[in-house]
């Protein structure tokens, strides 16, 4: 965003190169709006129509040429429970040590942050094989829920523990101070000040992780599996919805307006979410976290 | 300071936790390495690039060429960087300097939602909408070129994004001396911000390289998955990623250990990015202060 005070002061000398360059510029801008329109519109306009209550709730049926998304939904929410009940609680502790138990330069603090730098730079489609030798091979669980949640857990840990950290550390200091004067000890400071004060941070990264765990697609694969039906337990093989779209599109004929369908119910949770998201930045952080 | 039983359990907790999460990537590369130790052991690292094709199921003794799904890699990733870059940049440029207030912050929102759609809708519509495109111009329509369009699209907000925290880092008193200096709006653009941002796009290239070469769904989904050393932009291809998660779900044995080998190169590679990025951008933080 330009600073108000930054925008005129340009002289206003308009000369032929000027005038390129700021077409240019503009071109750019208006031709990237126009490509990702024509991707959205064409996602809404094929896939809106077979909207209803029957599609949300139904079986998939022939290979998910027919019938509806219900019981990859119910995967898909499952998938994202475990992932969230693993790496929340994780990723929360974490987050406290960094930010609130170890001084910035701490060494065992420094390693851990950049154990998570780099966690966060490995592709999706490492963490599908990984979680597939450990979960499914190594620990046992084959092609489960479980594993799908687990691999994805380890995947979103670090965005968690990102804007959690960023989250305590906008809590103004004077707090800590006041706290301590007090004489509270720090596990009350922590439960009764400092997560409440917190909680914006906390969201954000729940959130954010939420939609990354959604938008996943090659780490599920093969640790989750590809079995439609409704899952009985954890440990039953369940589809997600992206990689039922996936499914849709390349293994199955015919199975492209399904496909399509599918899609507009992930955009639209996306939308959705990332809506929550950046409303709660905006209000409460200042968009820091959501520029990486 | 007075420390309590709860206090110090707590502390142990949390200790546990961040030793937890931290060990997540020693275990990630652990499991990597075992898991393709068989293949390195039994083929050796020279047959990986040596051997006459990719055919690991054949009969004794099975074929372990990866060099092509490399060079795929490599070109589709570097083919959507030179696409993606400018384009990513001159978002930058048109919300920082050249749009109104409200259309900026508008245009700032639809590359976020850019960056948020995920990777399968990005192939199914590159499968469904691009290819036919490609086909009827120029067959068989998967190819490297689809998967190069594809792929710019997908790592473009994280170039734009990151160009524009950049900018934000820039000093105002450069730009303002700039246009004391009688300097237009596009030498002050050309010769000021970007030079003094330059390292912020570097990170942002590399951290985008990284993010491609990682990319799998789409690039799955419309380069074709042939596996061939390309001669020309509508040659369909087969990365490594495309590879391995094509095979795994059925790979045996050796097979099994040589897609590992090349996940473990991968993530090295990606890694080693992500890693230099990060330097750059710390060292560049210390010569500003």
């Amino acid at each position: 965003m330009p600073k108000p005070e930054l925008a005129p002061s340009f002289p206003r000398v308009h000369r032929i190169g000027d005038r390129l360059f700021a077409m240019g510029i503009w071109g750019i801008a208006i031709s990237i709006v126009a490509w990702f329109a024509w991707f959205l519109i064409d996602i809404c306009v094929q896939g809106i129509p077979l909207f209803s209550w029957e599609f949300l709730t139904e079986a998939p049926r022939n290979a998910g040429r027919a019938g509806g998304i219900g019981s990859i939904l119910v995967s898909t929410l499952l998938i994202l429970a475990v992932c969230l009940s693993v790496s929340v609680p994780l990723g929360l502790g974490t987050a406290i040590l960094l930010s609130e138990y170890s001084a910035r330069n701490h060494r065992f603090g420094r390693m851990v942050r950049r154990s998570l730098d780099i966690l966060a730079g490995v592709p999706s489609i490492v963490f599908g094989m990984f979680g597939n030798a450990l979960f499914c091979m190594y620990l046992g669980m084959g092609f489960s829920i479980l594993s799908g949640g687990l691999t994805l857990a380890c995947m979103v840990l670090p965005i968690l523990i990102r804007s959690t950290e960023e989250g305590f550390r906008s809590v103004p200091n004077e707090y800590r101070l006041a706290a301590a004067a007090t004489g509270m000890s720090r596990s009350a400071t922590l439960t009764k000040l400092l997560i409440p004060a917190a909680v914006p941070g906390l969201t954000v990264g729940l959130v954010l992780g939420i939609g990354r765990a959604l938008a996943e697609t090659a780490a599920l694969i093969f640790t989750s599996g590809y079995v439609d039906r409704m899952p009985e337990s954890l440990l039953d093989s369940g589809r997600a919805l992206s990689v039922h779209i996936f499914d849709l599109s390349m293994n199955v004929a015919g199975g492209d307006r399904q496909a399509y369908a599918s899609a507009a119910v992930l955009v639209g949770l996306l939308l959705v979410i990332n809506g929550i998201a950046s409303l709660f930045a905006n209000r409460w952080l200042g968009k820091k976290i959501l520029r990486q | 300071m007075f420390q309590s039983r709860t206090d110090s359990i707590l502390s142990w907790i949390l200790r546990g936790c961040a030793m937890t999460s931290g060990a997540i990537v020693v275990l990630i590369f652990g499991f990597m390495l075992i898991e393709s130790w068989p293949a390195i052991h039994q083929i050796g690292w020279l047959r990986f690039l040596s051997d006459s094709a990719w055919n690991p199921t054949a009969q004794e003794p099975g074929q372990f060429n990866m060099l092509p799904m490399i060079v795929a890699s490599i070109l589709v990733s570097i083919g959507a960087i030179t696409l993606a870059t400018p384009l990513g940049i001159g978002s930058a440029i048109f919300v920082q300097y050249y749009s109104p207030r409200l259309v900026g912050g508008i245009y700032r929102n639809i590359i976020e939602l850019m960056a948020g759609v995920p990777s399968v809708v990005y192939g199914l519509w590159g499968l469904v909408v691009l290819v036919p495109i490609i086909a009827s111009w120029h067959p068989p329509g998967p190819s490297l070129l689809a998967g190069i369009l594809i792929l710019a699209m997908m790592i473009l907000p994280t170039i734009a994004l990151m160009t524009m925290a950049a900018f934000q880092n820039v000093p105002a008193d450069y730009i303002r001396a700039s246009a004391a200096l009688g300097l237009s709006r596009t030498r002050t653009i050309l010769s000021v911000v970007l030079p003094a941002a330059k390292s912020g796009l570097f990170t942002a290239v590399l951290i985008a390289m990284g993010r491609a070469l990682g990319e799998t769904m789409a690039v799955l989904m419309v380069t074709g998955n042939v596996v061939q050393l390309p001669s020309k932009m509508f040659d369909p291809v087969r990365t490594l990623t495309a590879n391995m998660a094509m095979e795994m779900a059925y790979a045996m044995d050796v097979h099994r250990s040589s897609l590992f080998v090349s996940g473990l190169l991968l993530m090295g590679t990606v890694v080693g990015l992500v890693l230099t990025a990060e330097l750059l951008s710390r060292r560049s933080r210390h010569a500003e202060t």
